[in-house]
């Protein structure tokens, strides 16, 4: 296209990229501050990742468990995050939780009660004492339409559906805006603002099998990245333990933990329990990177199942136990896999999950390190370290979504005309030029196997156990599909019309950016310590519990290095050390 | 794995100006999808095929069409279910956008129109926990379950047949105002609502919403008939119109 398209300008005080857990409950901390919102996600409201959260959200409300305390959790948190985590943002997350769950109910939320009228609680895995309010096994379903029916009911705030933005933009050393199009038509719109909260969630579809959706493409890490913030831990990505493995249309697909958490148990195929020989204290409720691990090694042992997995048995349980507790999991195996779990077993394997690193943000505010960006959730980094409990993704969302729209209202409100930016135009028209590329040479190589080479490349040398050749070969093999990418087409079609190939292309830019972080920040982490495994460095080292990896763009080029964490206060210290409850859930039934 | 087949898969492509049913052999995989086969179609034979999709694992809703004539969700439905030819066309309901994506937005408008859930004052500033027993909540539990996946606003012949969308809000929203009018510390009426702008009256309780709710719920029976006589109590019941005639109770809203 030789003129660049026109486009239309929006202000608002504060922008919000994502309508998942994070980026609403941002939407209307910041307009309650008093600031006008505007919340821009790429699919309908209310069908955001979030929505597939199942177990629960972990608080430490102690009404299963009254010894439990925010110390506990915060205890857990960090020792299921091998200590990388930021103790700031730990010890904010286990204090605030409860009352942001019990905030949600008083919003309309309806969870599961215990006999005395209390908010129930389950046990998951590697938390000390029974912690996740839920609803059933749809508890991010209830989390979000809680929070999506008050945000529309919020003064202030306005929601764009199916917009997809791709480029930040400055002004004078500040996020000021940013520049997406609309899904349906390819009509292009400029968001000029006061403040950015990216609520973006994680980058899951850069892998094969993953309980992600098609919108998990890293999208927030990589506009960050490319406006200049720094990333950290992006080496650490979790594999859930129990996605489903057949049939092949549904491998990856979610089996929440808390089937485990209501007592199902793991088996190989010569039905031995196999989860004693690696964490016999905690069996099967083991933190995530302990049971992927496990179930791996069994099927590279040979003892996996038909389809290469492990079964997970709850058919001890009674049918009507079941079916109240589990009654998504009942439906998700009987129509898509013909299996009734009440009788038989599921066949489980790992599946990328979630991804732990992200955009470095400040514990309080979650401020990025680009005045007036700001970041919460899946996207932001810091409070799960190098692995992440069950839980305490719903939590995270609530506590840091709101820390995070509070900050960002607060900075808008200091600055009451930053909202009209004067961003440079040759800016603006060569990022267009950029998203309409693959519109001019339609020709060109298609999106669409493009973007399943990253993930198989991805598959291969990024996988739950990792190595430095096979990362190098990687890194050289990622580097390459950039370059491809950049000249891609959009699979034959010039339409601006709904173009889900012309979408893919934009995607790839993404995915790539978070492959490539991953890439260069594993082969700096020489050592294993949580989901990052290396077979060529098996030791966790002790000097490294205290580091993290940061990416950061510097003359045009991505660069890695290690930062030490200031050292933890006393009070935390020893709060740590103290720790060491545990806790064997007991049936309840 | 058993012998790869194919099936004959029609989809209808085009927009609000126009289309037809263009037909795609897909090689068939064992526990195949419908959502799978169109989006190899998308991936392999026509790259700009407009389709909604999320969670691939019915939780998100996203993925509503029309399955051989059949209101369903493309995730949950296998390939194999209609033998060797399936048919998939966008929800007829809603204004077409493109190929198997509509219009959906009028749902979000109404959903706006629905005052929130309104706890009393003395609930609002208690400091201490609410306490609810299992049996007051069970109820809601069921309504609170839906994905807002629109099948039933699709089927409903009052919005479907009668395009009545300016007078009835449709089964999904139904089971909005039953989840919040049921909820044991909501204090709102919303009879007024129902009676008036939600215009609960319209549904002659074929149960076709029902019949199609992906998540089960029990839209006729346990949301919109219970509603129907919550409003009818208030409007319609007799002895309370002479009642109110004699100025001995106000009208429900007041």
């Amino acid at each position: 296209m030789s003129v660049a398209p026109s486009y239309e300008t929006v202000e608002t005080d504060v922008l919000v990229l994502g309508a998942g857990g994070a980026g609403l409950r941002a939407a209307i901390a910041a307009a309650d501050a008093g600031a006008r919102v505007l919340v821009v996600c790429k699919s309908l409201l209310g069908k955001a990742h979030t929505v597939m959260a199942e177990g629960g959200v972990a608080a430490a409300m102690h009404n299963v468990a009254y010894q439990d305390s925010w110390e506990v959790h915060f205890a857990d948190t960090m020792k299921g995050g091998k200590l990388i985590n930021d103790w700031r943002m730990a010890e904010l997350h286990a204090k605030e939780s409860p009352e942001r769950v019990l905030e949600l109910e008083r919003w309309g939320a309806v969870f599961d009660r215990t006999w005395q009228g209390r908010i129930h609680q389950r046990p998951f895995g590697a938390h000390t004492y029974p912690r996740l309010a839920h609803i059933g096994d749809r508890t991010g379903l209830e989390l979000i339409r809680t929070l999506q029916d008050r945000a529309v009911h919020t003064k202030g705030v306005d929601v764009h559906m199916e917009v997809t933005v791709f480029k930040l933009l400055k002004e004078g050393g500040r996020a000021a805006g940013a520049l997406a199009y609309r899904r349906a038509d390819g009509s292009l719109v400029l968001y000029s603002c006061g403040a950015l909260i990216l609520a973006s969630g994680g980058a899951g579809k850069m892998y094969r099998v993953t309980s992600n959706s098609w919108e998990s493409t890293g999208d927030g890490t990589a506009l960050a990245y490319d406006a200049g913030a720094q990333l950290r831990d992006m080496e650490m990505v979790q594999f859930h333990p129990t996605g489903m493995v057949w049939p092949a249309g549904v491998r990856g697909i979610l089996v929440t933990e808390g089937v485990r958490g209501e007592g199902g148990v793991l088996r190989n195929k010569e039905g031995e329990r196999f989860m004693e020989r690696y964490d016999k204290e905690r069996m099967e409720l083991s933190s995530r990177d302990v049971v992927a691990r496990a179930i791996n090694s069994e099927v590279l042992a040979g003892r996996g199942t038909p389809h290469g997995g492990a079964y997970l048995d709850i058919t001890h349980r009674k049918p009507e136990f079941i079916k109240s507790k589990l009654p998504s999991m009942y439906e998700q195996f009987l129509k898509l896999a013909n299996v009734d779990i009440t009788k038989q077993p599921m066949e489980v394997a790992p599946t990328i999950h979630y991804a732990m690193g992200g955009v470095r943000v400040e514990a309080e505010t979650g401020a990025t390190t680009l005045l007036g960006l700001y970041a919460a959730g899946e996207v932001a980094s810091g409070l799960h370290g190098a692995n992440r409990l069950g839980g305490n993704s719903l939590s995270d969302l609530l506590v840091f979504g709101k820390r995070a729209g509070d900050a960002a209202g607060a900075f808008v409100k200091a600055r009451p005309t930053a909202t009209r930016t004067t961003i440079d135009q040759a800016e603006i028209d060569a990022a267009i030029a950029e998203l309409m590329a693959p519109l001019d040479h339609t020709a060109g190589e298609s999106p669409y196997p493009l973007q399943a080479e990253i993930q198989d490349v991805m598959s291969k040398h990024a996988p739950i156990v990792r190595d430095g050749p096979e990362l190098e070969a990687g890194l050289e093999k990622i580097l390459e599909l950039g370059a491809r990418a950049r000249s891609c087409g959009t699979g034959g079609s010039n339409t601006l019309a709904f173009n889900p190939g012309w979408h893919t292309a934009q995607d790839l830019h993404s995915l790539l950016v978070n492959a490539e972080a991953l890439l260069r920040s594993a082969l700096e982490r020489k050592e294993s310590r949580g989901a990052h495994a290396r077979s060529d460095h098996p030791r966790t080292e002790e000097d490294l519990a205290t580091v993290n990896y940061v990416v950061e763009k510097t003359d045009d080029r991505m660069r890695v290095r290690a930062e030490r964490q200031p050292p933890m206060p006393a009070h935390l210290a020893e709060v740590l050390q103290q720790s060491h409850a545990r806790y064997t859930p007991e049936a309840t039934e | 794995m058993t012998e790869a087949s194919n099936v004959e898969l029609k989809i209808w492509r085009g927009d609000a100006k126009g289309g037809e049913l263009v037909a795609y052999r897909v090689p068939v995989r064992e526990g195949m999808v419908v959502l799978d086969a169109v989006l190899w179609v998308q991936a392999n034979m026509a790259s700009d095929l407009a389709v909604r999709w999320n969670c691939k694992a019915a939780k998100c809703g996203s993925c509503s069409a029309e399955i051989n004539g059949y209101p369903r969700l493309m995730c949950k439905t296998a390939i194999t279910e209609y033998g060797q030819q399936v048919t998939v066309r966008p929800m007829k309901a809603f204004p077409l956008i493109k190929d198997l994506v509509t219009d959906v937005s009028w749902n979000y408008e109404v959903n706006k129109q629905i005052p929130l859930f309104t706890p009393s004052e003395k609930d609002m500033s208690s400091s201490e926990p609410w306490r609810m027993q299992p049996n007051d909540v069970d109820r809601v539990m069921e309504f609170r379950k839906c994905i807002e996946c629109f099948l039933c606003q699709d089927v409903c012949h009052v919005l479907r047949a009668h395009d009545l969308k300016s007078a009835f809000y449709g089964p999904r929203f139904m089971v909005r105002i039953a989840s919040l009018e049921m909820h044991p510390k909501d204090v709102l009426d919303r009879r007024p609502l129902l009676k008036g702008k939600a215009g609960v009256g319209y549904c002659n309780v074929t149960k076709c919403c029902t019949e199609v709710c992906p998540e089960h719920i029990h839209i006729t029976d346990n949301a919109i008939i219970p509603l129907k006589e919550r409003m009818d109590d208030a409007y319609f019941d007799p002895l309370r119109s002479l009642l109110r005639m004699f100025g001995g109770e106000q009208k429900p809203g007041h």
